[in-house]
Order: C-alpha cells, then sequence, then structure tokens
C-alpha cells in the first residue's frame, strides 16, 4: 500500500464506525478493503432448492393434472370442431365479426381452431412439464476438451510415417503435381456458377426505348398524346410507343417510364427544363435515382414529386432538383417536342442513364 | 321571273346562290342538330340564390366578387364540379387554415349547393358537374383497378386507403366516396391532386375507375383483419407489437419457476 492511499486508509476506519471494521465502502472497493482480489472467486453452489406447491400439496397436483388435461381436451375438442368447419361452412360465407368487419367466415374459423388446437398441445405440455415432471437440479461437468499426451504423439507419428512410406520428401515431383491438380479443380466449379449469373448488362443499364421522334403514349391504354390535352396541372404516365415492339415489357418499361406535367412556363426557373419541354409541358423519368421506386406522387401546387419509398422530394420547378430524402441526383430529363400532327414526341433519347446508381454509370 | 331569269348568268349569281346554300344550310343544321343536354345556363334565380349563399358564407375568403384574397384562392373558372365536390364533401367552407382542407360534415343541402355551383359556373366556364352515366359505376372494373393503378394508387394507395404527401399533406382514403365526388376530383384537381382531365382519362374510363372503387368497397376481408389495407406499415407495427410480444410472453412464461 502507498503512502498516497494512507490517508484514504484513515478514512475509511473513521467514517465506517458503527459498522464493523470489516464493512467496505462504496466508493472504495475490494483493493481498499482486503487488499487485493482473491485468487480464485469460490464456486456458489446452487441455489437452494425450493421444492413447488404440486411436490407438497396433492390437492395441488392434482388440479395441474386437471389444468393439463383441460388444454390437451381443448386442443382435441377444437381439431374435432376444425374437421366438422371444414365440411359445414360454405368457403363463400362472409359475416360481420367484430373488430374485423366483414370478413370470410370460413378461412377465419378455421384459422382461430387451429391456433387453439396447436397452443392447446404446446401450451399443455409446457404446463405438465412446469408443475409435475422431476425438477430437481443436476450439475454435469465439462470435460477437458485437450486428448491425452500418448494420443496425440501417436497421431503425429502415424503421418510421419504415412508420408515417409508413400515417399512424399524423396519424390518431390509428385508432390507438387498433386498440390497442383487439388488446387486448379475448383475453378472448374467456379466457372459455371460465375457464368450462370447470366449474360453481362453492357450497355442495357444506361440506355432505355426512348428515341428521338417516338410518340409519347398514355399508360396503359398506349393512345398518343397531343399537346392541347395536356392543360395545366395535369399529370399523365407515359411510356414510349415503341413499347409495342418490346420483346421484355416489364424490363423496358422499368426504365422508360415517363412522368409528364404541365406547369405555368413562368414557374420553371431553369432555361434548361423549359427547353427540353413545350410550352410548359416536362416530361422526366419516374425512376427514383435512390433505389429505383416509381416517383408518381405529383403535388400540383408545390410542383413536388414525392418518392412514395423514401420520402425523396423533386423540385419540378428546379429541374427535378433533390430538395428532401436519400436520392443524390435529380431525376433525368426527356427532351420533348411536337411532331407534324401535333402530338408530343421525344426530342432525344435520355442524355444520361435513368434510375439508381451503378459502377459503371456514366462510362458506357 | 323573268327578270332573275334574265340575271342568271349575272356574276354575283354564283356568290349569291353559295350565300343562300350556306345560309339555309346553317338554318336547318342548327333546328334539327342533337342539342347537348346542359345544366349550365342555369336558371337566372338559382345563380341568384347562390350569390346570396356564397356572400353569407364564401366572401370572407374568397372575396366579394369571388376574386379571390390573400387567404382563399379567385374562384374563376374553377367551374360546378368544383364547388360541388369542395362542398359537397365538407371541405369547404373550411373551419380553419391548414396544410390541407380535410373531409368534414356536409354544411349545405343539395339544392343550396348546386345554387353555389351555379354562381360560381356562371363566372367564367370551368368543368361542369359531371354526366350521371359516367359516375354510375357500372363499368369494367378490371380496366379501372389496371387505371387505378398506374394513375393513382401511388398517392391513394393500392386499395383507396389514402396516403401520407409532404409537410402534413395527404391523398384522402377514397372508400365508400360517391362516384360523382371521384369524377369531380380528378377533373378538378383538388389542392395537391393533379388535374386528371377527360382528353387524359376519357369519362368512360374514370366511370371504370369509379366501378373498381366501388367494388373494394363490398369487398369482404377474405383473410380476416385488414389492418387498413397500409401496407407494411401497419402489418409489420402488428407484427412486432403482438407477434413478437406473445412470444415475448410465452419466453418469460416458460423461464419462470412453477410456483
Amino acid at each position: 500500500m502507498s503512502e498516497h492511499d494512507a490517508p484514504r486508509g484513515e478514512v475509511r476506519h473513521t467514517t465506517s464506525a458503527g459498522y464493523g471494521t470489516t464493512a467496505v465502502r462504496l466508493d472504495q472497493g475490494h483493493v481498499q478493503g482486503s487488499g487485493r482480489l482473491p485468487e480464485r472467486f469460490e464456486n456458489p453452489g446452487l441455489a437452494p432448492h425450493v421444492p413447488r406447491m404440486a411436490d407438497l400439496d396433492e390437492r395441488a397436483a392434482k388440479r395441474a393434472e386437471k389444468q393439463v388435461a383441460t388444454l390437451f381436451g381443448l386442443s382435441s375438442l377444437a381439431t374435432i370442431v376444425f374437421i366438422v368447419a371444414y365440411f359445414a361452412i360454405d368457403s363463400k360465407h362472409t359475416a360481420f365479426i367484430p373488430g374485423i368487419g366483414e370478413a370470410n367466415l370460413y378461412n377465419v374459423v378455421l384459422g382461430v381452431l387451429l391456433a387453439i388446437a396447436l397452443l392447446g398441445v404446446g401450451v399443455g405440455a409446457v404446463h405438465w412439464a412446469k408443475t409435475l415432471m422431476p425438477d430437481t437440479e443436476s450439475v454435469e461437468m465439462r470435460h477437458p476438451q485437450r486428448a491425452s499426451d500418448a494420443d496425440r504423439e501417436r497421431v503425429v507419428t502415424n503421418l510421419t510415417e504415412g508420408g515417409t512410406a508413400a515417399q512424399l520428401g524423396r519424390r518431390p515431383l509428385i508432390k507438387f503435381s498433386l498440390l497442383g491438380a487439388l488446387a486448379l479443380p475448383p475453378l472448374a466449379l467456379l466457372l459455371p456458377l460465375l457464368g450462370g449469373l447470366g449474360p453481362l448488362p453492357k450497355d442495357q443499364l444506361s440506355r432505355t426505348m426512348w428515341k428521338k421522334g417516338d410518340r409519347l403514349v398514355r399508360d396503359p391504354e398506349r393512345t398518343p398524346i397531343r399537346a392541347d390535352q395536356v392543360t395545366i396541372g395535369s399529370v399523365f404516365h407515359v411510356l414510349p410507343e415503341s413499347i409495342k415492339d418490346s420483346q421484355h415489357v416489364l424490363e423496358d418499361k422499368a426504365k422508360a417510364a415517363v412522368l409528364l406535367m404541365r406547369l405555368d412556363p413562368e414557374d420553371i426557373k431553369p432555361a434548361k427544363e423549359r427547353d427540353w419541354g413545350h410550352d410548359g409541358i416536362v416530361a422526366y423519368s419516374k425512376i427514383c435515382t435512390h433505389v429505383g421506386c416509381p416517383v408518381g406522387l405529383y403535388e400540383q401546387q408545390t410542383h413536388h414529386l414525392l418518392c412514395p419509398c423514401h420520402q425523396s422530394t423533386f423540385d419540378v420547378t428546379q429541374d427535378c432538383k433533390v430538395i428532401f430524402g436519400p436520392a443524390k441526383r435529380p431525376l433525368p430529363q426527356l427532351k420533348i417536342t411536337v411532331d407534324s400532327e401535333g402530338y408530343l414526341v421525344a426530342d432525344a433519347p435520355f442524355r444520361e442513364a435513368v434510375g439508381p446508381s451503378f459502377w459503371e454509370r456514366g462510362h458506357a | 321571273m323573268n327578270a332573275l331569269a334574265a340575271r342568271r348568268r349575272h356574276p354575283a349569281a354564283i356568290a349569291l346562290l353559295l350565300l343562300l346554300g350556306l345560309v339555309l344550310t346553317g338554318v336547318a343544321y342548327s333546328t334539327f342538330a342533337p342539342k347537348q343536354a346542359d345544366a349550365s345556363p342555369a336558371a337566372a334565380s338559382q345563380v341568384e340564390e347562390g350569390k346570396k349563399l356564397f356572400l353569407a358564407n364564401c366572401s370572407t375568403c374568397h372575396g366579394l366578387q369571388a376574386q379571390g384574397t390573400n387567404v382563399g384562392p379567385s374562384l374563376a373558372g374553377v367551374g360546378a364540379a368544383s364547388v360541388d365536390f369542395q362542398v359537397g364533401t365538407g371541405r369547404m367552407p373550411l373551419a380553419k387554415p391548414d396544410v390541407q382542407a380535410p373531409k368534414a360534415k356536409v354544411r349545405f343541402r343539395q339544392p343550396e349547393i348546386s345554387a353555389l355551383a351555379a354562381y360560381v359556373a356562371s363566372l367564367a366556364p370551368g368543368p361542369p358537374i359531371p354526366d350521371a352515366q359516367y359516375t354510375k359505376g357500372d363499368g369494367d372494373v378490371a380496366k379501372g383497378g389496371e387505371l387505378f393503378r398506374v394513375n393513382c394508387a401511388m398517392c391513394h394507395n393500392f386499395a383507396g386507403s389514402g396516403g401520407a404527401l409532404t409537410r402534413g399533406k395527404y391523398a384522402p382514403s377514397l372508400r365508400n366516396v360517391q362516384g360523382k365526388h371521384i369524377y369531380e376530383a380528378m377533373v378538378t384537381g383538388p389542392q395537391s391532386m393533379p388535374v386528371f382531365n377527360d382528353a387524359n382519362i376519357s369519362p368512360q374510363s374514370k366511370n371504370d375507375i369509379i366501378s373498381y372503387l366501388h367494388a373494394i368497397d363490398k369487398e369482404e376481408n377474405v383473410g380476416g383483419m385488414n389492418l387498413g389495407n397500409l401496407g407494411p406499415v401497419s402489418e409489420g407495427l402488428f407484427a412486432w407489437v403482438f407477434g413478437l410480444g406473445l412470444m415475448v410472453a410465452f419466453a418469460v412464461w416458460l423461464g419462470r419457476k412453477a410456483a
């Protein structure tokens, strides 16, 4: 004990008066008390065994027995009613069930009965084990895991003798060719696994179906849209007309979906957005730049476009700049114009890849 | 007759004849052409009554001439459909300014609403109250469902349960809404909702959408409680609170010694 600690020792003796000299103050701990931690903590052993009600009182045991039997009986009963209900109730029949409303009676009744049948067995079994099955504590000591020295010795001897007998040390040619033969075959297994992941995507992620002159058509009717039909405040869900020739409609739709809106041209701030649109009609990719959900929640008063998945919010008056949420890039704009018949057409494909980021983005 | 016959080769004769033909055709067309049933040139008395109701109930916010003030927009050109929707669903008159006018108790009887609508429609042309044949909901439910999922479901939820928008605004539930009000909302684009005019979604397609919504109103819950049809939020909450709660309760019970 150092000199530094001495005054605190004094304090302990003076303030613990009345509690006996062995009492340890909470702010001092073991180091001050007996000097150091004990070499080993003693095994405190098992807590004293407390007998259960059913162990002491025969009537309590009888009661527990009845409870378990009731639970098992309830389970059997539910199963029998289940079988009856299966045939008795018309599967189309509906009924008003409090808390649920108008519901299919067949499904609800079968579900509830099945729950009672299974829970009855489970709860009954657990209750049986807890109240009536033996509950004496028993201890099984853990065996040491280390093998005996003799066994360890024998393994080493066996291996060395085997190696010598096989002439591994004398014939390195065999040793190294064997190593190669064992190391390479896994490649034959790995290659088809990687090849089975499918063809390389090439530029599929960077391109959509949109091309110059492709008419904008309504989703799902696929009818072309005249510019004068798009009144201010309108929103159209749009696909390229060429989707009708698509071999993989869902894949192509997932990239080419476009939202068409008409704003007051005065409200559009960037000149680029106005130039790429037509008289306040602007078309933006509907695929969120965060993880690719369809961004369709257009608020016509604030001109905010909200993505329903993670609440990324884009401002249509500012070239769909991200103003809230996890998206990092604005939605790509589709440059549109009108053809000789007054229908809206794409003036160019998307200038950048639509949708979420990927490794090769901007390189293809 | 001779005088006419004598002048039949006069240079003006052709022009006169053409003019006569055009006038006759025009008169005949306007006489025999089928007329559109139109309720918009409402009786002057109805407009007058509507104006009185407007001055008493709406002019505080919308201005004495419905020209709009800094607390309420101008009503010129919003049309009868807008009035019928806003007043007919209790959204107007607005009890207090908020992010959005909520659906509320309807304050006026239908004749009063019609009078208000007639007055506002008389200010400037706008979408009229839709023809009843397109709001009955007797159309193609499957096609309506497809149109609903493309055009409406992102805000109003796949089952029309409604959903959240930005900054406290929301898309209301479409459960048990009259077909007329659904149609009017699509045509007028109330509040945050964009406009879906008849050139975008035809009246017949709007009827299909109404049919779809009415069909899901009547649909029973096949699998028990539907949890509001709100999708993963309410289902997840239910599973985490009740499902997991039940399992924790069983685990605690399993771990306790019997008395």
